[in-house]
C-alpha cells in the first residue's frame, strides 16, 4: 500500500506516492532523478549514498523514503557556493586531486558539510577519523584529506 | 612552445562533473519503459541442477519474463576466449569459459541460474523468492593442491581432472645452477583472494531500438569496443548496428575487463526479445560472487647463490586458481612467472604452473595481475638467502641489480603479450638508494630501532624491489579534430574509470596544438564515436592510447601549419602555436586562429586542391612492439601492537619510474591509491571459502577495505627512464603501488620481531593471523 510523503529536497518541496519499503537513496535517485548519490553496498557500510536529513548526514540506503515525510533532504546537487559555483569543499577536492573515479565522491562531500560546520579548523587526525566512515577505492585517502585542509580553509577565507 | 602542458600537475577536466553529481554512471541511465532484471545464483558452489521451477514468478504480477538456461536456445554458449594461451613449447591448455545460465550443473557459488525481467528492480528481486531449483550439492573443489589429487570432485567432468593449463619456461640452466651454488634455499609460499572491491558495482542498461534497428548498451566495461564486437556476432547484428557506451565508470582495477559477463550478453539478448530497455545493476554481495576476484596460488621456490649473495639461478613450481572457468586464457599465471625475476640479474630459471579450476568465482587480473606473486617470491628468497648468508638485506639486493648499461635486458622467456620478456631501460640503483635516504634506513636500523626496543616497542623496516611489464600492446588510436569553436575534440577507443584520461590525453594533445588543457574535449569509451580500439587494462592507457593521440596530434599540427603557413604567407618553420592562435614567430599581429583554420579547411564553395582531406583532423594508431618495463622500490616503517597486532604505518616511501611524467599529480594519485589497495591485500583483505566453497565473508561489514585511519600519508620521489619504445617515453603507471606491497609487510614483520626469527611465508595477513604466526614462531615451530 503506497503511502503519500512530503519532502523537501535542496529546498524543493516533493509530493509523491511511495512504496513503505522504497529505499531513500532509490527515491532520490529513480523516483525524483538525482543521482549525484551514489550506491555502493546498499548495507551501510561505504558512504557513498550519504545524504543530509535535517543537516545530519546520513546513510540514504539504510533509510526508507518514508522515514523522511515533512523533512529536509540535500544532496551534492544542492551543494554549491552560490550562484551555480562549486562550494569551497568542492574546490578542495577539485585542486587538490581528491578523487579519481568520483563514485565515492558525493557522499564524501555530505559527510563533510556538518562535519566542517562543526569543526571549522579539524586536525588531520580528526579529518581521517570522520572520512574513516567511507570508503574510497581509489585514492588512498591521503589527498582527499589534503583536499579536506584546503576545503577548510576556503570556507573560513568565504566567511570571513 | 611557450606555455608547456605535457608533464604539468594539471587539475583535472572531469571533476566539475563529478564533483556535483552530474557525470552519468551506468545506472543513471533512465529510459522510458525500462523493465529491470535480477538473477537467481546458486548458494551451492558445486551441485547437479535437476529442475528449476519457475512458475510461480513468471505468474507474480509485474514480472515480464524469466528465462532458465534452456529458454536460451542457440543463443547458450560457452563466453570467447579472451586471451588465447601463449606460443610456448608443450604448452598443456583446456579452455572452458563461462555460461550466460548455469545448465545441469552449477560451479561456483554465485552462477546465475535464471533471469527474472519485472517491472521494477524490487518486483524482480521478489519474483526470485518464487524459484525453486532442485540442486543434488556435490562435494566442492576448494584446495589448490587438492584440485591436482587422486579423486578430487572435477569441476569439469569431462575433462576428466582439473587441470586448466600446464605451463614451463626456461631460461639458461637451473640444474648446473644448482651444482654449482654454495647455497640452495627452498620454500613455500602461499597468496590468497582477494576481491577489487570497486566502489561501483557492475550494471548495464541494453536498449534495442526497433525502428532504428540499433542496439544501445550502456555499460560499466573497461574494453567497450570488444564487447560491441562480440556482442553484434552474437546476435547476429552488423557491429555498426550497436552502440556501446562506457560512461563514467566507478573503478575499474580489472574485474571489468572481462567479458563475457553472463548478465552483459543476457541483458542484450532480452531487450531484442521484449522490445524494451532492461537494466541490471549489480549489488554488493553479488560483486562478491558474480564478478572475478584474484590471487590464489602456492609457490614452491628455490634460489641458488654463490657465497658472495649473487644469484645463479631461480626455480620455481606453483599452482594458479582459475576458479570455476578460464575465460581470461593464462594471463594472470604468466604474469607471475615473468614478473618474478624483477631488477635482478638471474642467469637460470626454471618456472613450471599448473592453473587449476575451482569451485569458486572466476579469476582474472586485477590490479597487479599476477605480479604481486612473483614479486612476493622473489623478495622473499632474497630476504632468506640475506639472512643465510648474513649479508645486510639491502647489499645482497644491490650486487644483483642489472647494471644500467645493460638495456635491452632480455630474461628470454614469454611474457603475457607473447613478445620475449626484455626490460626495454631501467635505473635501478639510484632508485633504491633514494628509497633508503627517504626512509632513512641507516638511522632507523642503527639508533631509532634499537632505542624503541629497548623501550619495549616493536618496530620493523623494510625495502623491496620490483619491476612491473606495462603498456602492452596490441594497439590503440585516437582521432584529434580542431572544430570551428577553436577547441578541440579528441576521441579513443580505450574506457575510463577514474585514471584522469580526460586531463592526461588532453595534455598530450594541447602539448601539441597550443590550446588550454581545458580546451581539448577528450571522449572515451564510446563506440559510434570511435572504431577501433582493445581497452583499458595492463597499465596501458598513457602509454598506448597516449601515444597514439601524440601521433595524431603532431599530424594534426602539421596541417595547420601547412594551412597557416598559405594563409600567412610564411615559411611554416617561421610559425608557432599559441594559445588557440598561429602567428608567425615574435610577431603576434600577423596570426590566425584555430577556429578560423578550422572553417577555411572545411569550404563549403569552391574548388580545393586534388587529395585534399577536409578539416584539421587525423587519426592515428600506435603499437608498441611490446611492453615498457616500470620499476620502483617501496620502503615502509611499521609499529605493531605487541598486545593486539594491529599495525601503524609510521612511514611509507615510494620511489618510482615510469619514464616520462605526463602529470605529476594524477601520478601521485595512482601510486597512493595503488598502494592503499596493495595495504589491504597486504594485511585486511581476505576472502574466506569454507569447504564447501561458500564465501563467508561476502559483505563489506566482513571484508575490511582500507580505510583513511589504515593508510598513511605515502611520501613519492620519481626516477625519469624514459621507454624507448614510444615516442612519448612513457612507461605505465595504474598498477605499480600495489604490486610489492604484501612482500614489503613479510620483510617488516620478520624485522620487527627478528629476535624470534619470524618469518612470513603467506599472504594476505590479519592481526589474529599475524598472533598465530608470532606465536608459533615464539615456539620454534616451523611456520
Amino acid at each position: 500500500m503506497d503511502q503519500t510523503i512530503t519532502v523537501t529536497v535542496n529546498g524543493r518541496e516533493y509530493e509523491c506516492s511511495v512504496e513503505p519499503r522504497l529505499l531513500l537513496s532509490d527515491f532520490l535517485r529513480h523516483e525524483i532523478g538525482l543521482t549525484g548519490t551514489h550506491v555502493g553496498c546498499e548495507h551501510g557500510v561505504c558512504g557513498a549514498c550519504t545524504v543530509l536529513v535535517d543537516n545530519e548526514a546520513v546513510r540514504s540506503c539504510l533509510l526508507f523514503a518514508v522515514q523522511t515525510n515533512g523533512r529536509e533532504v540535500a544532496t551534492v546537487e544542492g551543494l554549491d557556493g552560490g550562484a551555480q559555483a562549486l562550494h569551497p569543499i568542492q574546490h578542495g577536492f577539485w585542486e587538490r586531486h581528491g578523487l579519481q573515479c568520483g563514485f565515492c565522491t558525493p557522499g564524501i562531500l555530505m559527510s563533510l558539510v556538518p562535519f566542517l560546520q562543526e569543526n571549522p579548523n579539524p586536525t588531520e587526525e580528526e579529518i581521517r577519523d570522520l572520512l574513516s566512515g567511507n570508503i574510497c577505492r581509489c585514492t588512498g585517502y591521503q589527498k582527499i584529506v589534503e583536499a579536506v585542509q584546503l576545503g577548510a580553509r576556503l570556507i573560513q577565507e568565504k566567511s570571513s | 612552445m611557450s606555455t608547456r602542458q605535457f608533464g604539468q600537475p594539471i587539475k583535472r577536466n572531469e571533476d566539475p562533473r563529478l564533483l556535483t553529481g552530474r557525470a552519468l554512471f551506468t545506472d543513471d541511465v533512465q529510459l522510458d519503459g525500462m523493465l529491470h532484471a535480477a538473477f537467481l545464483r546458486s548458494d551451492l558452489a558445486h551441485a547437479l541442477i535437476h529442475s528449476i521451477d519457475v512458475e510461480g514468478a513468471s505468474r507474480r504480477p509485474g514480472v515480464a519474463a524469466v528465462y532458465t538456461a534452456g529458454d536460451l536456445g542457440e543463443f547458450w554458449q560457452p563466453g570467447p576466449l579472451l586471451v588465447p594461451p601463449p606460443p610456448v613449447e608443450q604448452l598443456e591448455f583446456h579452455q572452458r569459459t563461462q555460461v550466460p545460465l548455469a545448465k545441469e550443473k552449477v560451479r561456483h557459488a554465485g552462477e546465475a541460474v535464471a533471469m527474472v525481467i519485472a517491472e521494477s528492480r524490487y518486483l524482480a528481486e521478489d519474483a526470485l523468492d518464487d524459484i525453486f531449483v532442485d540442486y543434488e550439492p556435490l562435494d566442492a573443489v576448494t584446495g589448490l593442491e587438492a584440485a591436482l589429487s587422486e579423486g578430487s570432485p572435477l569441476v569439469h567432468e569431462d575433462l576428466g581432472h582439473n587441470i586448466g593449463a600446464r605451463v614451463t619456461q626456461t631460461k639458461g640452466n637451473w640444474t648446473q645452477a644448482e651444482a654449482e651454488a654454495d647455497l640452495v634455499i627452498r620454500r613455500r609460499f602461499h597468496y590468497d583472494r582477494g576481491t577489487a572491491a570497486a566502489l561501483e558495482n557492475r550494471g548495464i542498461v541494453a536498449s534495442w531500438d526497433e525502428k532504428g534497428q540499433r542496439l544501445t548498451v550502456w555499460d560499466t566495461t573497461q574494453a567497450p569496443i570488444a564487447i560491441r564486437n562480440g556482442l553484434a556476432a552474437m546476435l547476429g547484428l552488423s557491429e555498426h548496428q550497436v552502440r556501446v557506451i562506457a560512461p563514467f565508470i566507478g573503478g575499474g582495477f580489472g574485474p571489468k575487463i572481462m567479458m563475457f559477463y553472463p548478465e552483459e550478453v543476457l541483458l542484450a539478448w532480452a531487450t531484442l526479445l521484449l522490445g524494451r530497455p532492461v537494466k541490471w545493476i549489480e549489488d554488493r554481495e553479488e560483486n562478491f560472487y558474480a564478478t572475478t576476484q584474484e590471487r590464489g596460488q602456492v609457490h614452491d621456490a628455490a634460489i641458488a647463490l654463490k657465497g658472495d649473495g649473487t644469484i645463479l639461478g631461480i626455480k620455481d613450481s606453483f599452482i594458479h586458481d582459475a576458479g570455476a572457468y578460464a575465460p581470461y586464457g593464462l594471463t594472470v599465471p604468466l604474469s607471475s612467472q615473468c614478473t618474478l625475476l624483477g631488477p635482478y640479474v638471474v642467469p637460470s630459471y626454471h618456472s613450471e604452473f599448473s592453473s587449476v579450476f575451482t569451485n569458486k568465482p572466476i579469476v582474472t587480473p586485477y590490479r597487479g595481475a599476477g605480479r604481486q606473486h612473483g614479486v612476493f617470491v622473489m623478495e622473499r628468497l632474497m630476504d632468506a638467502a640475506a639472512k643465510e648468508l648474513d649479508i645486510e638485506l639491502v647489499e645482497i639486493r644491490r650486487r644483483n641489480l642489472i647494471p644500467p648499461d645493460s638495456f635491452p635486458y632480455n630474461n628470454e622467456i614469454i611474457f603475457q603479450d607473447f613478445t620475449p620478456l626484455v626490460y626495454d631501460s631501467g635505473n635501478y640503483e639510484p632508485a633504491l638508494d633514494r628509497a633508503l635516504q627517504l626512509i632513512g634506513y641507516q638511522e632507523f636500523i642503527r639508533e631509532e630501532q634499537p632505542r624503541r626496543e629497548a623501550n619495549g616497542e616493536r618496530v620493523g623496516i623494510a625495502v623491496v624491489n620490483y619491476i612491473e611489464g606495462t603498456g602492452i600492446g596490441p594497439y590503440e588510436g585516437a582521432r584529434v579534430t580542431v572544430e570551428a569553436s577553436g577547441k578541440v575534440s579528441v576521441a579513443t577507443g580505450v574506457g575510463t574509470q577514474g585514471q584522469g584520461h580526460y586531463t592526461s590525453f588532453a595534455q598530450v594533445v594541447a602539448e601539441q596544438i597550443g590550446v588550454a588543457v581545458s580546451d581539448v574535449h577528450i571522449v572515451t569509451g564510446d563506440t559510434d564515436l570511435f572504431y577501433w580500439g582493445a581497452g583499458t587494462f595492463a597499465s596501458r592507457g598513457a602509454v598506448v592510447a597516449g601515444n597514439a593521440m601524440h601521433a595524431a596530434a603532431v599530424k594534426v599540427r602539421g596541417k595547420i601549419l601547412k594551412l597557416a603557413g598559405d594563409k600567412l604567407e610564411a615559411a611554416e618553420e617561421d610559425l608557432e602555436l599559441i594559445a588557440g592562435r598561429v602567428q608567425v614567430k615574435g610577431v603576434p599581429e600577423t596570426s590566425i586562429s584555430l577556429g578560423q583554420l578550422a572553417a577555411e579547411a572545411n569550404p563549403m564553395r569552391g574548388a580545393v586542391q586534388p587529395g585534399t582531406e577536409p578539416g584539421l583532423e587525423a587519426t592515428e594508431y600506435f603499437g608498441p612492439e611490446r611492453g615498457a618495463t616500470a620499476s620502483g622500490v617501496h620502503a615502509m616503517i611499521l609499529r605493531v601492537d605487541p598486545e593486539t597486532f594491529t599495525l601503524e604505518i609510521e612511514k611509507y616511501v615510494v620511489v618510482h619510474d615510469c619514464g616520462t611524467v605526463i602529470n605529476p599529480l594524477i601520478l601521485e594519485g595512482q601510486i597512493q591509491g595503488g598502494v592503499a589497495q596493495g595495504i589491504g591485500n597486504a594485511f585486511y583483505e581476505q576472502l574466506h571459502f569454507d569447504e564447501n566453497g561458500a564465501l563467508r565473508n561476502a559483505s563489506l561489514m566482513d571484508y575490511l577495505l582500507p580505510t583513511a585511519t589504515d593508510v598513511p600519508n605515502i611520501v613519492s620521489d620519481h626516477v625519469e627512464t624514459p621507454s624507448p619504445l614510444n615516442p612519448l617515453g612513457v612507461k605505465g603507471a595504474g598498477e605499480a603501488g600495489a604490486i610489492p606491497v604484501g612482500a614489503l609487510f613479510a620483510q617488516a614483520l620478520d624485522n620487527a620481531y627478528r629476535d624470534i626469527g619470524l618469518e612470513v611465508r603467506e599472504i594476505p595477513l590479519s592481526p589474529n593471523r599475524l598472533f598465530e604466526l608470532v606465536t608459533e614462531a615464539s615456539a620454534g615451530e616451523i611456520v
